[in-house]
């Protein structure tokens, strides 16, 4: 018992230190595209400190450089609108008290929800929570300041391919939920719902969709009873994002 | 205008953020809706990923990234520790991409 708990922890370490890693490079990129686009550094690397949002970060430099601050400010929100869901998902992970409530939630992103939600038991989902969020705010951040230190040079991350590392991680820590039929009727239904409505709609928009998937257990409360969501769901095996 | 840009984007994001883990509280939700949270996450994620894997700025992400998160999410259903799925993933895209598939 106690090996394994000491095994999960090891495991928990050096999982989130990979993605650390991701994220320390697209942190440089940001760092470097932002300061690239005609931003001061110390924007860039106060928007990294205070927004601790990868998407809405590099949405936000784009448009305020194409000269639409209110365009930024309204599509970085409706882009981290879904944190809300997120904070009430993990909000025991978070814990209780005021200072960890303050604290805990400015960590509350993709990945450390995804590593929570990942854990067994009430204990490794605090442990993983705060682990995932203290560790990828400090990459962040540091590759932030790095990459506007060094500039272009670090600019491109799609070469090393980290943009597939993002999704493959989530797929990674979604899969053993999935197992479980109700959620992966729900989480297919979603992630059909956004991807088919990403090219119509404001970006941020069509994840926030993906919540129309809990639909799905409302309206089929009879065991086996049938409709198109079944026959998505049966033949996909759970594979979240899987490029048809 | 960005100091404005920035602590509004900054306040937003916090507020979305700390509204859910505390409203999980004072919010008393019924026991079935409180039993939809965690499914509610699993699709907020599901569609992070797959929007994430598919799609660029509101098109088609390409041939690349697609390919090397089908490696990736091929090696975690076979159980591959979570480090492999992440570097093969992006391996696989990275290296792709230097053949120049876009």
């Amino acid at each position: 018992m106690r090996t394994a708990e000491r095994t999960a922890a090891g495991s928990l370490t050096r999982d989130v230190g990979a993605i650390g890693l991701a994220v320390f490079a697209v942190g440089m990129s940001f760092g470097a595209i932002g300061v690239a686009s005609g931003l001061p550094a110390w924007a860039v690397i106060t928007m990294s400190v205070v927004v601790f949002a990868g998407g809405a970060q590099f949405m936000a430099v784009g448009l305020v450089a194409a000269g639409n601050p209110f365009a930024a400010v309204f599509a970085g929100l409706l882009l981290n609108a879904r944190h809300l869901p997120f904070g009430l998902a993990v909000a025991d992970a978070v814990g209780a008290g005021w200072h960890r409530r303050l604290v805990g939630s400015h960590v509350l992103i993709d990945e450390s929800v995804a590593f929570t939600m990942a854990q067994p038991d009430p204990a490794s989902r605090r442990r993983a929570y705060w682990l995932t969020g203290v560790t990828l705010f400090l990459t962040w951040n540091v590759g932030g300041v790095l990459g506007v230190l060094l500039g272009e040079a670090v600019g491109d991350t799609d070469a090393l391919g980290l943009d597939a590392a993002f999704p493959a991680g989530l797929i990674a820590l979604l899969l053993p939920s999935l197992r479980d039929k109700q959620t992966r009727d729900v989480a297919l239904a979603g992630a059909l719902v956004a991807v088919v409505t990403t090219p119509l709609l404001p970006a941020g928009l069509p994840v926030l969709l993906a919540l129309s998937g809990l639909l799905l257990p409302l309206v089929r409360r009879r065991p086996g009873g049938g409709g198109a969501a079944v026959a998505r769901g049966g033949s996909e095996h759970g594979r979240g994002g899987d490029p048809c | 205008m960005l100091i404005a840009v920035i602590v509004a984007l900054a306040v937003g994001t916090y507020g979305f953020r700390l509204a859910g883990v505390l409203l999980h509280d004072r919010l008393d939700l019924p026991a079935p809706l409180r039993r939809m949270l965690p499914l509610a996450a699993a699709a907020l994620l599901a569609a992070l990923a797959g929007t994430a894997a598919l799609t660029d700025s509101g098109g088609f992400a390409g041939v690349a990234r697609p390919l090397g998160v089908a490696v990736g999410a091929a090696l975690a259903w076979l159980k591959a520790p979570f480090v492999v799925v992440v570097v093969s993933a992006a391996a696989t895209a990275a290296l792709l991409r230097l053949a120049g598939v876009p």
